[in-house]
């Protein structure tokens, strides 16, 4: 395959890792927002797979693989049995106002398109023109971060801004050493493990897992 | 220091030096050791203390007597910068303050602590008084600004876990707090006016700067140079209790064991002096007038609301307490007149200040040690610190009463004893300003003069109330009778602090002689030449013709009078003196209740001197059954409180207070208003650092 044609199906997995993000910015149900974020998991493992292809980095295969394994399987499922076991299947989240949110993504886009220009000229990778898509992605899934109430969303989100610091690695230098990867997945998985305890002690304490009640937590001084 | 076998055939002063850190160091593993057997523990550590100070006391002298800077370098420290030590005749001579001190307190120790330990685990106490004495070995030592920091944090730490050592008291709660916040605040400003100097010695982007030695090559801007000064003289003048700055000390003093007292008084307090002549005289050398001026007023504050507020005083501890803030005030005044004689180049005269000063510093440590550890033994023996309580002390522990005469004799500078030497020297130094060519300085410092009389009369007047109310008289309470007097070891370290007192009172010459390395060090001057000009025996400042003074022979004259007064009471057999009742007025019926009580004793002052406390006085009459003017009880309630507080400390608190609520507001809890937080500073950082 030329490489101008794995230039053009890398930018197109970038776009819908980009879409994917919009996508999970805007969805209110819990499921869906876990389908979204595997889907997203999908198209990083074959964009990070076209990557080792095309620039015959043996060691991004292995990242692909471990990508598929915890974002598109094993991370979802352990969410996915968390959601079943709390009985939230059908919480809708209230959210605040989905079209101001889905502007501000798009300025964070365009922003992150105007930092990352100067190092676009710079880079000779075939990825260079994903890097701006990674860093966008970062910022949305901090953004979900924001607005989301519920502690899954909250976890799903922080997870997309891992997606999104896996995607720069992968586009500014072809992926980290893989001993860093390999400590960086189970991290992860640590923390998902983590924050499934968490989400249970979260519902004991205040009987639900609407994040703003911690507020509660805070100590009134003097007053 | 690098050990060598052939060091122990022919030591050095530095060796015996960080040989003494190494045993008080060494000493500290007895206490996991001897854990179980806390008699042993005492008589193990203590003795430990007391070898290892008496090496640093010898170590210290020599160096001194040898005129002479020696330097080490530790392989142990951060990278860049080992610990270097160096050992100089000033370190020398606080070393030997610190080892001397450090020997009699020891040997106290070995009984007074056993006291303690019959009601409570010692442990503690053991182990940080042990690691007391290595902080402040190594803060002399130290030779860089890292080193010397880690080992002023660790004295500062360490006599905080003794001043807490009885810690369920609220009072030790509240004592140890103030102070552990107030030296960090010190400690901060110390460190900062260390990074100005070694900025200016290599920059900061390297630790060589932090060496004394770089700094003492660093040529520092005059602004930056006083900046400097002015951040080391706060940091160190919170550790010396300069007034305004001494609120922790009256509180933290008296509260801790007498032993650590006695150590927290007369050598914690003095290393705060130290600083303070290392920082100006050695490295930054270059010295405006203004400098020393400030120091003397400073001192002068210090030495008379020192004074004043002791008066107040009827917790014997907390009294002592005051006299050190007093105390440190004579010795500023005595380094601000070296200093400004300095500044203006009249090396002599700046040579006689530095003397007058370091001088004091030695007495007041030998007497405010001999002075703690006499409310200690009495604390020891009757259980109160409340001399209201007391009285009639010197019938059932003679020991303690004369040698607590001794310190009040000796703090209230009068002669034979060693506190008038100093502040002799001190007048003299005052005497001689009119060589200054500063008119106003002329007319100011006689003033200090003024002061600094006063200082003493008061000073006086409140050891005659100390003395007098605690050990003469009846008892006041149960707590003063059915006690008897204190150990053999006890009293053994009190004799030899008395010793040391009066020793140093009648051979001040030969003194002089030692001490004067140390203005030839810094101000290139000494007075040993003139002052010993006609031997040992006169003690002649500057000119024989001008003002002297011989110890020996007032000794040897106070000595022939008592002599004769005795002789002349019980040399003749057939009138032999006889004891009866004491006069009563014919009133018949005395108690104890009928005598001075310290609050009366004080009043007068109390009423001349009211602007300057806060006082609130209350009495009232109850049980009033036939006449108001008739009443049977009479309730009075006096408290005398620090204005300091209400003028420095409660604004500076409710603006922390209040600077704290308004940060408290950006805290709001919710877990997105923090994530917002650092997407904005991720946003800034994006935008404006490219």
């Amino acid at each position: 395959m030329s490489p101008v044609f794995l230039a053009q199906v890398i930018d197109l997995l970038s776009a819908l890792v980009l879409l994917l993000g919009f996508g999970l910015l805007a969805q209110r149900r819990i499921y869906a927002l876990l389908h979204l974020f595997a889907w997203q998991g999908l198209f990083l493992a074959a964009n990070t797979a076209i990557v080792a292809y095309g620039a015959g980095v043996r060691h991004l295969y292995f990242s692909a693989l471990m990508t598929l394994a915890m974002k598109v399987v094993l991370i979802p499922y352990i969410l996915h049995v968390l959601i079943r076991r709390m009985k939230i299947e059908r919480d809708v989240e209230a959210m605040v106002n989905v079209p101001l949110t889905l502007l501000i993504g798009i300025a964070l886009v365009v922003l992150s398109y105007n930092v990352m220009s100067p190092i676009q000229e710079f880079s000779t990778l075939m990825t260079r023109s994903t890097l701006a898509i990674a860093l966008a992605t970062v910022m949305l899934g901090l953004l979900m971060m924001i607005t989301r109430r519920h502690a899954v969303a909250q976890v799903i989100g922080f997870l997309a801004m891992e997606n999104g610091l896996f995607f720069a690695a992968t586009s500014a230098t072809y992926g980290m050493p893989m001993v860093v990867e390999l400590g960086v997945a189970l991290d992860i998985l640590i923390a998902a493990l983590i924050f499934g305890v968490f989400f249970f002690q979260i519902r004991t304490t205040f009987e639900s897992l609407d994040l703003s009640k911690m507020a509660r937590l805070k100590e009134d001084v003097g007053e | 220091m690098i050990f060598k076998p052939e060091l122990l055939a022919s030591p050095t002063p530095i060796f015996l030096a960080t040989l003494a850190v190494s045993l008080w160091l060494a000493g500290t593993l007895l206490v996991p050791v001897l854990a179980r057997r806390p008699v042993w523990l005492v008589r193990s550590a203590f003795l430990v203390a007391t070898l290892g100070s008496a090496l640093a006391a010898v170590g210290g002298a020599w160096a001194v007597a040898a005129a002479g800077a020696e330097t080490v370098v530790l392989p142990v420290g951060i990278p860049e910068l080992p610990f270097h030590l160096r050992l100089d005749p000033l370190s020398g001579f606080f070393l030997v303050v610190i080892g001397v001190l450090g020997f009699f307190i020891s040997i106290y120790s070995l009984g007074y602590v056993r006291g303690i330990a019959e009601r409570r685990p010692v442990g503690g106490l053991v182990f940080f008084f042990l690691l007391f004495l290595a902080g402040m070995g190594l803060v002399v030592l130290a030779d860089d600004a890292f080193l010397f920091l880690v080992a002023w944090e660790g004295m500062t730490v360490s006599s905080y876990f003794l001043v807490v050592f009885e810690h369920e008291q609220t009072a030790n709660q509240k004592a140890g707090f103030l102070y552990l916040l107030m030296a960090h605040v010190g400690a901060i400003t110390i460190l900062l006016a260390f990074g100005v100097m070694a900025a200016f010695a290599t920059g900061l982007t390297s630790f060589e700067g932090y060496a004394f030695d770089a700094m003492r090559r660093a040529d520092v801007s005059p602004g930056w140079a006083t900046a400097a000064f002015l951040l080391a003289l706060f940091g160190f003048g919170l550790k010396a209790g300069i007034v305004p700055l001494h609120v922790w000390l009256p509180e933290a003093h008296p509260v801790a064991p007498s032993n650590v007292s006695a150590l927290m008084s007369g050598v914690m307090i003095k290393t705060a002096i130290y600083g303070i002549l290392r920082v100006t005289f050695d490295l930054l050398a270059a010295i405006p007038w203004w400098w020393g001026a400030l120091v003397l007023a400073l001192g002068l504050v210090s030495a008379l609301m020192g004074v004043l507020y002791a008066l107040m005083q009827h917790d014997l501890k907390r009294l002592l307490a005051y006299h050190s803030v007093e105390n440190i005030g004579i010795i500023l005044i005595g380094i601000g007149l070296g200093m400004t004689f300095h500044a203006f180049d009249l090396p002599e005269l700046a040579a006689l200040g530095l003397i007058a000063g370091l001088y004091h510093t030695l007495n007041h440590a030998l007497f405010k040690g001999l002075l703690f550890l006499g409310a200690g033994a009495v604390h020891h023996a009757t259980h109160t610190r409340e001399m209201e309580a007391l009285g009639g002390l010197i019938h059932r522990m003679p020991w303690t009463a004369a040698l607590f005469l001794v310190g009040c004799i000796s703090i209230s500078a009068l002669p034979p004893f060693n506190g008038f030497v100093s502040e002799w020297l001190t007048y003299q130094a005052f005497l001689l300003s009119p060589s200054l060519p500063s008119t106003l300085l002329n007319v100011l410092v006689p003033i200090g003069a003024a002061g600094l009389a006063l200082t003493s009369a008061l000073a006086a007047a409140c050891f005659v109330k100390a003395f007098g109310i605690t050990f003469l008289g009846q008892p006041r309470s149960r707590h003063a009778q059915n006690v008897s007097e204190v150990g053999v070891t006890m009293r053994i370290g009190m004799v030899g602090l008395a010793l040391a007192c009066l020793l140093l009172g009648i051979f001040p010459a030969t003194m002089i002689e030692w001490l004067d390395a140390i203005p030839r060090e810094f101000v290139g001057a000494g007075i040993a030449e003139s002052a010993s000009s006609h031997g040992w025996l006169w003690l002649t400042p500057i000119a024989p013709e001008r003002a002297s003074y011989s110890g020996t022979i007032v000794f040897l004259g106070i000595g022939a009078i008592i002599g004769l007064t005795w002789f002349a009471l019980h040399g003749r057999r057939h009138r032999a003196p006889r004891r009866g009742p004491a006069w009563d007025c014919g009133f018949e019926k005395m108690t104890p209740r009928m005598q001075y009580t310290a609050t009366s004793f004080s009043m007068p002052i109390r009423v001349f001197f009211g602007a300057l406390f806060k006082i609130r006085e209350r009495s009232s009459p109850m049980h009033v059954h036939r006449h108001a003017a008739f009443p049977e009880r009479v309730s009075y309630s006096l408290h005398v409180e620090d204005r300091f507080w209400g003028w420095i400390y409660k604004p500076v608190s409710d603006a922390v207070f209040w600077i704290s609520r308004l940060t408290a507001k950006i805290q709001g809890g919710r877990i997105q208003v923090y994530l917002i937080y650092s997407f904005l500073t991720i946003l800034v950082l994006l935008i404006f650092g490219r």
